[in-house]
């Protein structure tokens, strides 16, 4: 692709091995990017449910969630848009504790993450497990926004945010992949930030 | 085209990169930069779909951000809105250093979600650089005499701020500025009573503007009567 007349590199670089190819650090700010209206929904009519393809179909509510082991990630996230968000503080529960109670039978390969808007988006099982994945109701120390997600969303920091489902409130586990809302929209199936996965029809 | 009532009826379609070449550049305000590409392999699009211009510096670094397209499928360019922010990496470059006969990495149209079928009674609620896919609705509506399936509202600080508001007023659009007395209206954002009537008919509606102006909108059209699941919405920031 041809270098792109007069334009130069005016950004500093960012902290090495940082920015994923084609993103730029946001600093301070923390833009919000929806495709629905946002909700308001109270904790207490909260719930997340983890089915489909599971030894053990398990709901929790609010309380019960909360009473799962803290988990906490820090580290950075990278949206779509091309903005990446250093240090971020996030904390809720991993996505490996409500899979260790819900037992995926064998056959279940991919997740497709449900919220309560009807959004959706699809993800490898093995982008979920392994202390990848976590449910936050937490950002920076004080309860997530509704803009934001609130009062609950799924984390998948190592991939595109947009797999960081707002408002999640199930997780279907499934043999096939099945496309969720950007997905279909035109955005990859994975996203991953760091080979640039962003459309379909990325490598 | 189908009319597609849930994502689950949205099929992805893929997209690759290619070029497109500046054939005009004006900027109708200082803010406000309006390309029109000649695109190489050119795809269809439907209205309010998207277009990612990524420009690449000597070293391979390489910035990209997207911008709705105003034109209709049948116009032989691809025009494409380009508000300037502050400090933008891409529309500073596209603003101040950008000229006719350029060549930029293109790519799309992306969205399958924000367009409108052309087919389906429709209102748009947006504001600001927000109006452009709304532009691109109007195009295609008149093209195919179908204006009478389209209402939108647009809403503006002023005319300046507003792009494209002669066009969307000749268009028969309600123009509402906020800090700008028109004479025929008073300043403000338009009201439940002036959308009801507009979207009376309406089995989509579409939302675009920053994010404060979709957060004002949507609770109006839905006090307006628009039933809240048929609402979508595409958002920007000032992420230059």
């Amino acid at each position: 692709m041809p270098v792109t007349r007069g334009f130069f590199r005016k950004r500093a670089q960012g902290p090495e091995g940082r920015i994923p190819p084609g993103q730029y650090d946001t600093g301070s700010g923390w833009p919000v990017l929806t495709a629905e209206a946002t909700p308001r929904i109270d904790p207490a009519d909260w719930s997340i449910t983890v089915d489909g393809l599971v030894e053990e179909p398990t709901t929790w509510t609010w309380d019960e969630a909360h009473r799962l082991p803290s988990a906490t990630y820090s580290g950075d996230i990278h949206c779509v848009t091309t903005w990446t968000k250093l240090d971020m503080v996030f904390r809720g529960i991993s996505v490996d504790d409500l899979l260790a109670a819900a037992r995926p039978r064998p056959e279940a390969r991919f997740v497709l993450a449900h919220s309560s808007t009807g959004y959706t988006t699809n993800l490898p099982l093995e982008d979920v497990t392994g202390g990848k994945a976590w449910v936050v109701w937490e950002a920076e120390g004080k309860p997530l926004t509704p803009e934001h997600g609130g009062p609950a969303r799924l984390l998948v920091p190592h991939l595109y945010f947009w797999k960081s489902a707002k408002w999640v409130s199930r997780l279907e586990l499934l043999a096939e992949d099945q496309q969720g809302f950007w997905e279909r929209n035109g955005y990859h199936d994975r996203g991953d930030p760091w080979r640039e996965q962003r459309y379909q029809g990325d490598a | 085209m189908s009319a597609d009532r849930s994502i689950d009826d949205v099929v992805p379609r893929e997209t690759t990169w290619t070029t497109g070449t500046i054939i005009t550049k004006e900027q109708p305000t200082p803010d406000q930069v309006r390309l029109r590409l000649h695109v190489d392999d050119r795809q269809h699009h439907d209205p309010g779909q998207h277009y990612v211009v990524r420009l690449r510096a000597p070293d391979d670094y390489t910035a990209q951000r997207s911008y709705s397209v105003a034109s209709d499928d049948d116009d032989p360019l691809v025009e494409l809105l380009v508000e300037r922010f502050p400090d933008g990496e891409v529309s500073g470059h596209l603003a101040d250093v950008a000229e006719v006969g350029d060549v930029l990495e293109v790519r799309g149209p992306i969205g399958r979600w924000f367009r409108w079928d052309t087919r389906t009674p429709a209102v748009c609620l947006v504001g600001g650089t927000g109006v452009v896919p709304a532009v691109s609705m109007l195009r295609t509506a008149r093209r195919l005499g179908r204006r009478d399936l389209l209402r939108v509202a647009a809403v503006g600080r002023s005319p300046e701020h507003l792009p494209y508001a002669a066009e969307l007023a000749r268009a028969g659009a309600l123009v509402a500025y906020t800090r700008h007395d028109d004479g025929d209206r008073a300043r403000g954002v338009a009201t439940v009573d002036e959308l009801a009537p507009l979207a009376a008919a309406a089995e989509v509606a579409f939302v675009c503007g920053s994010p404060r102006f979709v957060a004002l909108a949507t609770p109006l059209l839905i006090e307006a009567g628009v039933d809240p699941t048929t609402i979508r919405v595409e958002q920007f920031g000032a992420t230059g």
